[in-house]
C-alpha cells in the first residue's frame, strides 16, 4: 500500500505536466479529425489509412529509419569507446564536438549537404543530391551522438574487471565483447537505440531539404496535410499511426532491453591510453569525423566568405546595426534568448526525468506493479513520436481557457522542449540507475537512512555521470530546437534558429552569410557549453 | 564519500536559483504584456497575430503605442499557411485582435470560415487594385504585395553568349535545358505561386502538359526557397551552376555589386501575393484593432515595408529606397486566380501536380 502510494506520489508531478503538455494538445488535435461538421465520424480517419500514398509514406519512414538507426549504432559503439573507455588529449574536447550538430538548424545542414553532394558540389560526382541516401546520411549525421554519449556514460561506468577475466581465461577480444561487453551494455544501446529511431522517423528538415521532392515520411506528411490543406482526418490518421508504430517500438525495446541481472559494477579505474587494438575505434572516430566535418567545414567556410574574399563581415553583421532590417532581432539578443530558454529547458527536464527514472527503475515486487511502471516508462517516451505541428496546434485548440489558458504564456516554449529532451534523458538515466544492485538501497535504509538519505548516497552517485550526459542533451535539443519553436515563439523574443531561418529564408548574399555565421556562433556555443558540463564532473570522477 | 555528492541533490534548487536571477526566461519578458488599463476601462493593448517573417522598426512601433495608446503585442509564428489555420482552429475565441499575413492563396479559406468581422479602412493611393475578389464585406485590407517571377542571373547568360528566356514556354525550350531550379509547389509557398501562373497562363486542363514538358527539360525541384536559390542559383550564397531560379520581383535588388544588379526578374511569368490585415472576429479590443489596421496602411509603414519584409507597400504614393526603385521591376499584368478556386482546388491540383513532377 505504501509502495504504490509511494509510486503515485513520485508519478504525480511528470504524469501532471504530460497531461497537460502532451495528452491533452494532442488528443484534442486528433478527436478534430474524427469529427466532420459536428459529426462523430470515423470511417474517414479509416479510410485514409487505405490510400496508397500513405502506405508509400509509411514503408519509407520504416526503413529510412530502421538503415539510419543501424548505421547510428554501428558507428557509435567503436567512437563510444574510445572516447570513453580511452584517455588521451582532447577527448573532450571531440565529445562537446560531436554533439554540435544536434543544435545545427535542419535548414542550414541541408544547405551545407547539398553544397557538398549537389551538381556543382566537390562530391557532385556521387549522384547523391534528392537521394535516399542522402537522407540516411543526414540522419546520421544527426543523430550519432546520441549513441556516442548514451552508451558511452554507461561504458564508462562499467566494471571492465569480468572482461579482464574472459580475456586471462584465453577470450579473444571480440569473443570478450560478445560475451561480456555487449550482454553488460545491452540496456543502454538498446535504448541509445530506441530515441535514435524515434528521432530518425519523426525528422522533418532532413527530410524535406535532403530528399529534394521524391521522398516522403509521416512526419512531413503530417506538417503538409496539416498547415497546407488543412486536411485534418488524414493528418488524424497519420498521427494515429505514428502513436501505434512508437507503442509497438517500445513494448519490442522494452523486452530487448530487460537483462537477467541488471547489477551493475561501477568502474572506478582511470582509463588507459589508446593501443593499437583499438583500431576499430580509431577507423569509427576517423569516419564519424569525416561526416560530422565535412558540412561543419562547409559552414565554417560559408560563413567566412563575402563576396568572393574571406572576410569577417558576416560575424560583424551579426551584431552591427547597419544591417538590421535583415535580423528579428540581433543575433547576440537572440543567443541570450536561447541560451536562458536552454537552461528552463533543462532544468524542467532533468527534474521531471530524475523523477520519472526512480518511477520506472525501482524493483517491482507484483507483476501488476512491474506493468505500471513498464507503462509509465512507454508514456514519457511518446512525445518524441508526435508531429510538431500536432503539438502545437493542439496546443492552441486546448490550452485556451481557465484555469488552463496558457496559450500566451512564455513558459510553453521551454516546457515544449523540456517534453522533447524528456525521452533522452530518461533513457540515458534508466540503463544505469536500473543496473543498482537494490541491495545496496535495502543496507543503507537498514543502517537508518530515510528515502532521500538513501537516493542522495546510492542513486545520485551512481547517476552524476548520465546525469551530465543528459544535461548536456537536453541543454542541446532546447538550443537547436525549431519545429515546436517555431510555432510557439513570439516575436519579442525569438530564438537564434528562428533568426536563423528568417535569414536563409531571404534574398540577399548577405542573409546567407549571416545565417552561416549565426549557426556557427550557435554550434560554437553548444560545443563550449557541453565542454563546461563535462568538465563539471570532474571532482566527482574520482569518489565512486 | 566526499563532500560533492552532499551538495548534489541542491542541484534543482541551484536551478531554481538561476531562474529566480535571469538566467531563465521565467520572471521576465511578460511584462510588456500587462494590461495598463486606459481611462475609458478599456483593454490597454491591442494583441497583432502574424507569421514569422514579420518586422517593423522598433521606433515605429513605439510610434503606435504613443498615438494610440495602446500597447502593441506582437505573436509571430509559422508560415502565412500556418497562421491560415491558426485563426480558423481558433474561430470565436481568437488569438488576438487583428491579424497580418494571410495572402491571396489562403485569403479564401479564412473568410469562409468567417474569421473575420467586416472593417472598411480608408485605402491610400494605388491600394484599391489590390482588394482581395470576392471580399465584398471588406473584411480583409491589402497592406503589402510581392510577386513570384523567374530570376536570371544575367552575367551567366552574357557569359555564355545565349539570350536569357522571356516566357514561361522558353522555360521548356531545349536551349535552357538543364538550367531551371524552383522549389516544389507542395512544399514551398513560391513553389505553389508558380504552378497557380502556369494554372493561369495554361488553363486548368494545360498546366499538366506544361510541366510534363518542363520537367523533360530538365528543370530541377528542390523542396524550399532556399535550396534553389542558395544552392542551385549561380547567384546565390552557394553559387551552384543554374542560372534560372524561382524568386521574387524584388530579388534583383539584392544581388547589386558597383552599382549593377547581376540578376534580372522575368515579368511575364510572375504570380502576384498580396498579404492582408484584418480584425479578428471577438477581439477583444475591436476599437484598437482597426487603428492598428490603419496604422499598417500608414505612410510610414508603407514605407518601412521593403527593407523590414522584403514586400513593395500598396501605397503608390511611397518612395522605395533606391536600389529597389532601380532593380526591382514589379510586373504590370501578372498571372492571377480567383482565390475562392485556389481554395477550392488546392488539393487536386498539387496532387496531380506531384503525380507529373514525379513520373
Amino acid at each position: 500500500m505504501r509502495r504504490s502510494l509511494e509510486l503515485v506520489g513520485l508519478a504525480a508531478l511528470p504524469l501532471a505536466v504530460l497531461g497537460v503538455f502532451f495528452l491533452l494538445p494532442v488528443s484534442g488535435m486528433v478527436s478534430e479529425g474524427f469529427v466532420t461538421d459536428g459529426r462523430f465520424d470515423p470511417g474517414g480517419v479509416l479510410e485514409v489509412l487505405g490510400r496508397p500514398r500513405v502506405h508509400r509514406v509509411l514503408w519509407f519512414t520504416v526503413w529510412s529509419s530502421t538503415v539510419a538507426t543501424l548505421l547510428a549504432v554501428l558507428l557509435g559503439l567503436p567512437v563510444a569507446h574510445l572516447l570513453h573507455r580511452r584517455r588521451f588529449w582532447g577527448r573532450r574536447a571531440l565529445r562537446s564536438l560531436l554533439l554540435v550538430p544536434f543544435v545545427l538548424p535542419t535548414v542550414v545542414v541541408g544547405v551545407a549537404f547539398r553544397e557538398l553532394i549537389g551538381e556543382a558540389g566537390p562530391l557532385g560526382f556521387l549522384g547523391l543530391d534528392g537521394s535516399a541516401v542522402a537522407i540516411v546520411a543526414g540522419l546520421v549525421f544527426f543523430n550519432v551522438a546520441v549513441v556516442i554519449r548514451a552508451v558511452g556514460a554507461a561504458w564508462e561506468s562499467l566494471d571492465p574487471r569480468p572482461a579482464e577475466a574472459a580475456a586471462a581465461l584465453g577470450a579473444g577480444p571480440a569473443h570478450v565483447f560478445r560475451t561480456v561487453t555487449l550482454p553488460a551494455l545491452r540496456p543502454a544501446i538498446v535504448s541509445a537505440a530506441s530515441v535514435v529511431f524515434l528521432f530518425c522517423a519523426t525528422a522533418f528538415g532532413v527530410v524535406l531539404t535532403l530528399g529534394g521532392l521524391r521522398y516522403s515520411s509521416v512526419e512531413t506528411e503530417i506538417y503538409l496535410l496539416t498547415t497546407n490543406l488543412l486536411d485534418l482526418q488524414a493528418a488524424a490518421a497519420l498521427s494515429i499511426l505514428q502513436l501505434l508504430a512508437i507503442t509497438a517500438l517500445l513494448v519490442v525495446t522494452g523486452r530487448l532491453r530487460a537483462v537477467p541481472d541488471p547489477a551493475l559494477a561501477r568502474s572506478t579505474r582511470r582509463p588507459p591510453r589508446p593501443a593499437p587494438g583499438d583500431w576499430p575505434g580509431l577507423v569509427a572516430t576517423g569516419l564519424v569525423l569525416l561526416l560530422v566535418g565535412a558540412p561543419v567545414a562547409a559552414l565554417v567556410a560559408g560563413s567566412l566568405r563575402v563576396g568572393d574574399a574571406w572576410s569577417l563581415g558576416n560575424y560583424r553583421a551579426l551584431t552591427g546595426e547597419g544591417t538590421q532590417h535583415a535580423l528579428l532581432a540581433s543575433a547576440t539578443d537572440a543567443l541570450v534568448t536561447s541560451l536562458r530558454t536552454a537552461v528552463d529547458a533543462t532544468w524542467m527536464s532533468l527534474s521531471l526525468g530524475v523523477l520519472v527514472t526512480v518511477v520506472v527503475t525501482r524493483r517491482s515486487r507484483t507483476r501488476g506493479e512491474r506493468r505500471a511502471r513498464g507503462l509509465l516508462d512507454g508514456l514519457f517516451m511518446l512525445p518524441l513520436g508526435v508531429s510538431a505541428v500536432t503539438l502545437g496546434f493542439g496546443f492552441l485548440i486546448t490550452l485556451d481557457r481557465p484555469p488552463l489558458d496558457l496559450r500566451d504564456s512564455p513558459l510553453l516554449v521551454p516546457i515544449a522542449q523540456a517534453l522533447v529532451a524528456l525521452p533522452l534523458v530518461v533513457r540515458t538515466l534508466v540503463p544505469v540507475l536500473g543496473g543498482i544492485d537494490d541491495r545496496q538501497r535495502q543496507a543503507a535504509a537498514s543502517l537508518g537512512a530515510g528515502p532521500l538519505r538513501t537516493f542522495a548516497t546510492v542513486d545520485l552517485p551512481a547517476m552524476w555521470r548520465p546525469l551530465t550526459a543528459a544535461a548536456g542533451f537536453a541543454f542541446a535539443v532546447s538550443l537547436g530546437e525549431f519545429g515546436a519553436t517555431s510555432f510557439l515563439a513570439r516575436e519579442d523574443h525569438p530564438t537564434l534558429p528562428i533568426v536563423i531561418y528568417h535569414l536563409i529564408g531571404h534574398p540577399g548574399a548577405m542573409n546567407y552569410g549571416m545565417a552561416l555565421a549565426a549557426s556557427v556562433v550557435l554550434a560554437t556555443t553548444t560545443a563550449l557549453v557541453m565542454l563546461a558540463v563535462d568538465r563539471l564532473r570532474v571532482p566527482s570522477v574520482g569518489a565512486f | 564519500m566526499r563532500p560533492i555528492h552532499a551538495l548534489a541533490p541542491l542541484a534543482p534548487l541551484v536551478a531554481l536559483a538561476l531562474a529566480a536571477t535571469g538566467c531563465s526566461t521565467i520572471g521576465n519578458g511578460s511584462s510588456g504584456d500587462e494590461s495598463t488599463a486606459s481611462p475609458g476601462g478599456e483593454p490597454g493593448r491591442v494583441v497583432l497575430v502574424t507569421h514569422e517573417s514579420f518586422s517593423l522598426p522598433k521606433p515605429l512601433i513605439k510610434q503606435f503605442e504613443q498615438q494610440s495608446g495602446y500597447d502593441l503585442v506582437v505573436r509571430a509564428s509559422g508560415d502565412a499557411g500556418i497562421l491560415t489555420n491558426k485563426l480558423v482552429l481558433t474561430k470565436g475565441d481568437p488569438l488576438g485582435d487583428v491579424a497580418f499575413g494571410i495572402d491571396n492563396t489562403f485569403a479564401s479559406r479564412a473568410l469562409d470560415e468567417g474569421v473575420f468581422a467586416p472593417y472598411d479602412a480608408p485605402l491610400p493611393d494605388g491600394a484599391d487594385q489590390y482588394r482581395l475578389p470576392g471580399d465584398d464585406e471588406h473584411d480583409l485590407t491589402p497592406i503589402d504585395n510581392a510577386s513570384v517571377c523567374v530570376n536570371v542571373d544575367d552575367t551567366w547568360f552574357a557569359d555564355h553568349h545565349l539570350a536569357p528566356p522571356k516566357t514561361l514556354d522558353d522555360l521548356a525550350a531545349p536551349e535552357y535545358q538543364g538550367l531551371f531550379v524552383t522549389p516544389g509547389a507542395a512544399t514551398s509557398s513560391p513553389g505553389l505561386a508558380f504552378l497557380l501562373s502556369t494554372i493561369a497562363a495554361y488553363g486548368e486542363d494545360g498546366w499538366q502538359d506544361y510541366w510534363a514538358r518542363l520537367m523533360e527539360n530538365g528543370t530541377k525541384l528542390t523542396a524550399g526557397w532556399s535550396d534553389a536559390y542558395e544552392v542551385d542559383f549561380t547567384q546565390g550564397g552557394g553559387q551552384g551552376d543554374r542560372p534560372i531560379v524561382l524568386s521574387y520581383d524584388s530579388s534583383p535588388a539584392f544581388t547589386v555589386a558597383d552599382g549593377e544588379s547581376s540578376t534580372s526578374a522575368l515579368l511575364d511569368t510572375c504570380f502576384r501575393q498580396v498579404e492582408y490585415a484584418g480584425v479578428l472576429d471577438g477581439a477583444a479590443n475591436p476599437a484598437g484593432a482597426e487603428q492598428l489596421v490603419d496604422f499598417l496602411l500608414s505612410p510610414e509603414v508603407q514605407a518601412a515595408l521593403p527593407e523590414s519584409m522584403y514586400v513593395f507597400p500598396v501605397d503608390s504614393s511611397v518612395q522605395l529606397p533606391k536600389e529597389w526603385a532601380r532593380f526591382a521591376k514589379q510586373p504590370s499584368d501578372p498571372f492571377s486566380v480567383d482565390p475562392a478556386s485556389i481554395d477550392e482546388h488546392r488539393d487536386e491540383w498539387l496532387r496531380e501536380w506531384t503525380d507529373v513532377t514525379s513520373r
